[in-house]
Formats: C-alpha cells, sequence, structure tokens
C-alpha cells in the first residue's frame, strides 16, 4: 500500500469507454452537439456493437491505468446486430465476478444503455460516474501489487 | 515504414475556442513516425483539403489522421480528398475533437487540450495498423419477392413487374386479396373494397413478369441482399425454389381475437362481434339487398353499439398501442348500417376520436352531424346477453351520467395485430420485431421501410397498423427501394467486416452461433474458421467470442483496440 500517497484531493480519475457506434457514440456526438458540459476525465474507444466488448479490453483498460471503464451500449431491443447489447450484458455480469476476485470493486465497470438521442442522459452519466470514481479512490490494481 | 500527417481543424472558434490547436499539432509533430502536423481554421474546406492533399502529395504520406468533427460529419469528405491523392481511403481516420472533446469541455482549456491531444495519439495508434480495403463487390439478381398478396404486397408485386422486375409472388392463403377481400366499402368515398381489389388481382394473375404462389409459404431463405434463395412449399406439397436479389414483408395483420375481450362478451355472447365480422355483414348485406342481421336469431338490426379501442391503448391488460383505424372505419360501419338497414341508430364508445388521414376529419364529422351518430365518451363496465338484446353499461364521461341501454349488437374494434405466423416470419428473413410483433423499420423516420437486414423491406400493416392508403403508399416506397437498388450492375459492400487469420485459428467454431448473419462457418478441411464477407455486417460479436483472438473487424483488430487502450490511459499531465 506504498503508493497510496495519491490523495483524495488531487486525484483525477481516468474512465475509458466503450461505446457502440450506432447508440452511444452517437449519443456522445449529441451531448456535443448539444453542448452538455462533463468533465474531461472519459476516453472514448469508438467499437461497432457493444458485443463486440471482450472482457480483455476492460480488464487491460483498468490493470493499466484506467480507475474505471465505462460500456455504453444500445437499449434492450434496439441493438442494430439484433443481440449485442445482451451479450455484453452477460459479459458483463461475469467481469463483475472477476473483478471482485482480483480485490477490485465491481462498481468500477459501468455498463449503460445511452441511445443516440440521448445526449444528456450521456453528459449525466458522465458526471455522474467522474464523480463516483472519485468518491473510489484510483483502482485497486494501482495500490499495490508488491506482494 | 509509416510516415503520419496529422492535420488539426479549429472549426472557427467550435474547436480552438475550447482547445488550444497550435500546442496539438505542435505535440503530434514529435511523436513518432509523424512527419506532418499542422492545423488551419477549417480542415473540410476547399483550402482545408488542399492542405491535406499537398502533404500527401509532396511529403508522400501514407496515414492521415484528422482531428476535427464526429466521423460521423466529415470521415468521408476527408477520405474522398485522400482518395484523390491516391491514398487508399481507409488509411485516413477521424479524431473525434469536436464533438467529444471541445464543445463538452468549455471551461478548462488546458485540460481539454490534453484531451484532444490524448485522442490524436490514440487516433494515430489505430490508423497506424490500418490496412488498404478495397469496397466488396458483389454480382446481383434482379428478381423480386413479395410476401403476402394483400392489396399492400399486390401493389408492391404490380409496381415491380410493371418496372419489368420478374417478382415471385407468395400467398399463403389460396386466393389473393387478404383481408380488403372481407371489406365492404372503404371510406371516405364509400368505393367498394372489390372495386379497389378485383382488377389488381386480376393483374396480378395475368401479368407476364409475376409467378403466384397460391397457398403456398417460404420455408427457407439463405443468403444476403442481392442474392437470397427462397425455397417454398407449394399448394401441392412440391418444394419449389427461387433465387431474388431483394423481397418484400407484407404479411399483414389479424385483429385481436374477440375472446380476449370476454369483458365485453366477447367469444360469449352471439350478439358481440369483431369489427372485421360486423364488415362481411354488411357486405352480404350490400350484395343481397336485405337488411344487416343479427346472428342470434337473424333480427334485422336496429341499433348497434361500437365500442372503440377493445385491446387497445390498454397496456396492462391488452396492446399498449392505438391501432390506428378503427376510429375511421367505425365511423364508416356505422354510416353503412343506417344506409343498409334505415332508421337504424348507431352509438360509439370512445376514448378520443383520432382521424388522421387525409378527409377522414371532415369524414367523420359529416356522418355524425347527417345520421345522429351517438359518441359516447366512456369506457363500457358491462355487457351482457338479454334474450338476444345485449345490455350494457357505460358513463357519459362529458355530462358525467350513468347509462343503463340495449342495442341489437355489439362491435368490437378489436385491436389490430401482426398476422399469425409473424415470429417465423421474422426468423425466415432475419427482419427483427418490435415488442408488440410488428416488423421492426431501421430507422422510424428516414428509413421507415428497410428491415434489419439488407434488401429485405416492410409494407403494409405488417409494420404497424394502417389504412388502405397508407398500406399501399409504403407498398410503392418498398418497389421503389428496390428498383433504386436493381438499378446498379452489382452491389458494393463496405469492407469493414470481420476477417479470419487462418495461422491463429483453431476452428473451435464459437465465432459460428454467435454471428447474428450466419456469416461465420468452419471450413473443416481448411481447419478455420471462414468469414462470409458478403453476409458479414462487421459487429464484431465473433472477435469478442475468439479465444485466440485469430478474427477481428478489419480496420479495427483487437490488437489496434489494445493500442488505443494503452494511450487512453496515459497520464498526459506533461502536455
Amino acid at each position: 500500500m506504498a503508493q497510496q500517497a495519491v490523495t483524495q484531493q488531487d486525484f483525477e480519475p481516468r474512465i475509458v469507454a466503450f461505446l457502440c457506434h450506432w447508440c452511444t457514440y452517437t449519443g456522445a456526438d449529441l451531448a456535443g452537439t448539444t453542448r452538455q458540459q462533463y468533465p474531461p476525465n472519459i476516453r472514448v474507444v469508438h467499437l461497432m456493437c457493444s458485443g463486440a466488448i471482450d472482457v480483455v479490453y476492460v480488464l487491460k483498460a483498468l490493470m493499466d491505468g484506467a480507475d474505471a471503464v465505462l460500456i455504453g451500449g444500445c437499449h434492450p431491443g434496439d441493438c442494430h446486430y439484433q443481440s449485442g447489447n445482451y451479450k455484453a450484458r452477460r459479459r458483463v455480469a461475469i467481469l463483475r465476478n472477476i473483478l471482485t476476485q482480483f480485490g477490485v470493486s465491481q462498481d468500477r465497470v459501468w455498463l449503460k444503455w445511452i441511445s443516440a438521442s440521448e445526449g444528456r442522459l450521456f453528459a449525466e452519466t458522465i458526471n455522474e460516474m467522474t464523480d463516483a470514481v472519485r468518491e473510489m479512490g484510483p483502482v485497486e490494481f494501482k495500490l499495490g501489487w508488491d506482494v | 515504414m509509416e510516415k503520419i500527417g496529422v492535420f488539426v481543424c479549429w472549426c472557427g472558434s467550435n474547436i480552438a475556442g475550447s482547445v488550444n490547436v497550435e500546442r496539438v499539432a505542435e505535440l503530434a509533430r514529435e511523436l513518432p513516425d509523424v512527419i506532418h502536423a499542422e492545423n488551419y481554421m477549417y480542415m473540410c474546406s476547399d483550402p482545408g483539403q488542399e492542405l491535406i492533399k499537398a502533404a500527401i502529395r509532396d511529403k508522400g504520406l501514407n496515414r492521415v489522421v484528422v482531428a476535427s468533427c464526429s466521423p460521423r460529419m466529415h470521415e468521408k469528405t476527408f477520405r474522398k480528398a485522400a482518395t484523390y491523392e491516391g491514398l487508399n481511403p481507409f488509411l485516413v481516420e477521424i479524431a473525434n475533437v469536436r464533438e467529444q472533446c471541445s464543445w463538452v469541455h468549455q471551461g478548462d482549456k488546458d485540460a481539454a487540450t490534453r484531451k484532444a491531444f490524448n485522442i490524436v495519439k490514440a487516433t494515430i495508434a489505430k490508423v497506424r495498423r490500418n490496412a488498404s480495403l478495397e469496397e466488396i463487390r458483389v454480382p446481383l439478381t434482379r428478381r423480386a419477392m413479395v410476401v403476402g398478396a394483400g392489396i399492400t404486397g399486390l401493389t408492391a408485386a404490380l409496381e415491380l413487374a410493371d418496372a419489368g422486375y420478374e417478382t415471385v409472388v407468395v400467398e399463403r392463403d389460396d386466393q389473393p386479396g387478404g383481408k380488403l377481400r372481407r371489406l365492404s366499402k372503404t371510406f371516405p368515398y364509400h368505393e367498394t373494397a372489390d372495386a379497389i381489389l378485383l382488377p389488381r388481382i386480376e393483374e396480378l394473375k395475368n401479368h407476364e413478369n409475376i409467378t403466384l404462389y397460391l397457398g403456398s409459404k417460404v420455408t427457407e431463405v439463405t443468403g444476403y441482399v442481392g442474392n437470397f434463395e427462397v425455397k417454398i412449399e407449394t399448394s401441392q406439397g412440391e418444394e419449389a425454389e427461387e433465387e431474388i436479389g431483394a423481397l418484400v414483408v407484407a404479411t399483414g395483420y389479424d385483429l385481436y381475437p374477440v375472446e380476449k375481450m370476454s369483458e365485453y362478451g366477447g367469444g360469449k355472447i352471439a350478439n358481440v362481434v369483431d369489427s372485421l365480422t360486423f364488415e362481411e355483414m354488411l357486405k352480404k348485406s350490400m350484395e343481397s339487398g336485405e337488411p344487416v342481421k343479427r346472428p342470434s336469431d337473424g333480427k334485422p338490426i336496429e341499433s348497434v353499439m361500437f365500442i372503440q379501442c377493445s385491446g387497445s391503448r390498454d397496456p396492462e391488460h391488452h396492446k399498449p398501442y392505438c391501432s390506428r383505424v378503427c376510429c375511421l372505419y367505425t365511423s364508416k360501419q356505422a354510416t353503412l348500417i343506417s344506409e343498409q338497414n334505415p332508421g337504424a341508430r348507431a352509438f360509439v364508445s370512445f376514448m378520443d376520436i383520432r382521424t388522421d388521414c387525409k378527409l377522414t376529419e371532415e369524414y367523420s364529422q359529416q356522418n355524425t352531424e347527417e345520421l345522429g351518430i351517438v359518441y359516447i365518451r366512456g369506457r363500457v363496465s358491462k355487457v351482457w346477453d338479454e334474450n338476444g338484446d345485449v345490455g350494457i353499461w357505460t358513463a357519459d364521461t362529458i355530462s358525467d351520467q350513468r347509462i343503463e341501454m340495449k342495442t341489437d349488437l355489439v362491435v368490437l374494434a378489436m385491436a389490430v395485430e401482426p398476422s399469425k405466423g409473424y415470429e417465423e416470419v421474422s426468423q425466415l428473413f432475419r427482419a427483427s420485431t418490435d415488442t408488440n410483433g410488428f416488423f421492426q423499420e431501421s430507422h422510424i423516420k428516414l428509413r421507415p421501410v428497410e428491415s434489419s437486414t439488407m434488401g429485405v423491406y416492410l409494407a403494409g400493416a405488417a409494420q404497424y397498423p394502417k389504412d388502405i392508403t397508407d398500406s399501399v403508399s409504403q407498398a410503392l416506397a418498398t418497389a421503389g427501394k428496390i428498383q433504386s437498388l436493381f438499378a446498379n450492375d452489382e452491389l458494393t459492400q463496405d469492407p469493414l467486416v470481420c476477417s479470419v487469420d487462418p495461422d491463429l485459428c483453431s476452428a473451435c467454431g464459437l465465432c459460428v452461433p454467435t454471428c447474428p448473419y450466419d456469416a461465420r462457418e468452419v471450413d473443416r478441411r481448411a481447419q478455420f474458421s471462414r468469414v462470409n464477407e458478403a453476409l458479414c455486417q462487421g459487429c464484431g460479436a465473433c472477435v469478442a467470442v475468439c479465444p485466440n483472438k485469430s478474427c477481428g473487424v478489419k480496420n479495427d483488430s483487437p490488437t489496434q483496440v489494445l493500442n488505443q487502450i494503452d494511450v487512453l490511459v496515459e497520464d498526459e499531465s506533461a502536455a
């Protein structure tokens, strides 16, 4: 726990977001078009579908420095590829389990359905998430693997 | 060796107002393999594009990153500019620093600048591994199929056949015409359904470009847009095969079963009928010249209660949606009964009256005023049989009175629901349905007749409840879409589909069931899993399940995603 020098105050969380092309990425664009404001802590990876998200991507992000990961997909029933968001939902459920076993809070992975028309919801989600992750502190992976 | 060029757009003050664009270009210039970086006021303008072209020309750039608005805005513009200089368009990527950076972080220029640079850097990490791609070209079969030969299907089929395309029509009934065969007259001009339908049926049966399968059904569909192979079980129980390039799903509707409204006596009281049954009663009376008689004892009908929204607009018990046509045909039926049975009174129990089609408001008003149709706003609370008469309890919520009355007949304007067997049709054609079972359009405003599968179009009440006018309009729209498709010599497809590295693939087959488009198949002889590029839509579902990471979406491989993550988690506070 030697590296826990980072204090809550100067901690700026880094959030990596995997957004599906058809809904959430477009929703994030709409947040911009409508000039919603949210903190610059988020970095976006564009994917065609939330069903294309490999658990490895999420783990890689968390292990390499992201304090939280957002997965954004289409609302249930709206997937452009029929069922990708259901695949993502199942995968995330298992991933949360794995994280707990690693000693990482499962609340660091957020799965949100945000449609192309929900720019405001996207901004609200990022605001809420940034606050929540700031509260949680740096990802447990940063806290010491020097066992 | 990559020679990467970075072009940072100001978008006037849209980006430059909250991002230090010069700084971003300056930092980009320091990155490995970036041999050119500049910024300009409007990259999408002609002089802006000229800067990109000149740099490709003069410095031999082989990768380009434009930091600008969302790729959804100008990706095509910049890719086209690159093509002009001989650079493959797929070697150009957009860093979205407007919608997802400058516009949403307007207060903190330093942070926004750092983030913009980070986005540029991640985009460079991606484009570095992009490959030159060519659009996929596939041949095209210029024949169409229409499923369902109601007014919608036969309109689409005749339009296509008249345009010179061979059209296969598959209808499960033993005669064409669909629900319109059962109707008496149509609103608002009281033209008979037969006058509308029968000449069209004759045309359909005798058209040289139409192959009509009656009493038949589609049993199997393989292939993809431009090249479907369809198996049809004919009325003789034989199997026919047809090759087609596109098809229209016009499977229509059924009424929500009258038994579901048992609280109104549906299925229990003989003199409570659904609206299609009443149409048939009207039609029979028109043909025989005899008055409309009530089912229980044949007594000529002197009064009718029409109950609107029977099963519609009731999300808790029945259907949540408005069936759209009931208000219109009820006004017509109430009018026709007083024509067929002079002196007969018509009452309508309603929640709201919705007359949203051309001329129908005027039509409905005129009927009400001239014939004295009595509209009672309220919901019927009880319906019972009284020696053949139908007893009704209701309330008029406008005058606030309880009403008890007796009529000869109750007509339930039953909800319109998708035609029986729609699930099978949905699976066969990979056309998804909404929560109510209606076929789902690609975009409710911009692509209202396209299904989720390319080459499969939707028309009529199979997509949502519609009157004849709207069904015909939509049928013509599908025929138009198919003619546009058939105007091509061959089809081109986005090449951003999945690909497989045969050396890494262990032929485990996990990708096969996960693919929503049947685009993956394990080649047992070659011992790896192939991608059918014409079927693949590039969603990447197979990539996620591949244990060896032997497959990836082209220009968006797992390595490229991981490389982007490497950059995106970097602490760039030094910037």
